[in-house]
């Protein structure tokens, strides 16, 4: 299984949580769907699925939870026959990430998912670097920095 | 957090030895009760034995020998004790000091198994 990472520092941390966990496709992104790092993915064009579908449920339910004066909701899972979906944000000092995680239910559990969810965010706020906001893009430079995203993370 | 299933745990964490037990979700790895003594880690005790439980259903079903109905996890400094209630999916698990009576829990479990099924 493929593991990249436009971010380097959440490379080792999320090699380690797909293999604990038995993830199938893991990607690791802002709210905004700019994606940090992803593995398991084998074309552009999922990724970018993935991760526009992914900030829009994390946008949506940090707004019904406004609606409902709670504080954005932790976790949010959705499991199928074969497959489960997870989908949770944490926050570092850089800024929130999201993750998303996609697991056989053969082979890994919601339960599995969690448990090294947790160490995952623990990893990544102890390599996230220190100090300092990640670099905005803009709207103008967008679809060069997601062209320059997109090749680091197949290779090309 | 018992939701509903203290009387069911009682039977097990009653037995001298027993540090603590647990109802999960064998599907999910998750749990949906649990009495336990400080310091054991029970949503991690419920994934990686339901991940195992899993595991063994597959190793069990390959041998051609059916369903497990107990398995005893014996380590330096304890024990785990499963029993899955087949009916619900449900694995009733214990967690014991290593010199426990394991006879005494393993029936306390089929037990529990029994109701919660």
């Amino acid at each position: 299984m493929t593991t990249r990472a436009v971010e380097s520092w959440t490379l080792q941390p999320l090699t380690e949580f797909v293999r604990e966990a038995s993830a199938r496709l893991v990607l690791l992104m802002t709210p905004a769907g700019q994606v940090l790092a992803q593995s398991g993915f084998s074309r552009a064009v999922d990724v970018m699925s993935a991760a526009a579908l992914g900030a829009a449920i994390v946008a949506s339910t940090n707004e019904l939870a406004k609606q409902l004066r709670q504080p954005p909701f932790a976790a949010l899972n959705h499991q199928g026959r074969r497959h489960g979906i997870f989908l949770s944000t944490f926050a570092l000092e850089r800024g929130t990430v999201v993750v998303l995680a996609v697991y056989d239910l053969d082979v890994s559990s919601l339960g599995l998912v969690q448990l090294f969810y947790e160490q995952l965010a623990a990893d990544l706020t102890a390599a996230s670097p220190k100090g300092g906001a990640p670099k905005q893009v803009l709207a103008a430079d967008f679809e060069r920095e997601l062209s320059d995203s997109l090749n680091t993370l197949f290779g090309r | 957090m018992t939701g509903g299933f203290g009387h069911v745990l009682d039977l097990i964490t009653r037995v001298r030895g027993v540090r603590g037990a647990m109802l999960v979700a064998g599907d999910d790895g998750v749990v949906v009760a649990e009495q336990l003594m400080e310091g054991i880690k029970g949503a991690a005790v419920a994934a990686l034995a339901a991940s195992l439980a899993g595991r063994l259903h597959r190793a069990m079903e390959a041998a051609g020998v059916g369903a497990s109905v107990f398995w005893h996890l014996q380590a330096d400094r304890g024990t785990l004790l499963v029993v899955p209630a087949v009916a619900s999916g449900i694995l009733v698990v214990a967690v014991a000091e290593p010199d426990v009576n394991i006879g005494l829990v393993r029936l306390e479990l089929l037990r529990a198994a029994e109701t919660a099924g």
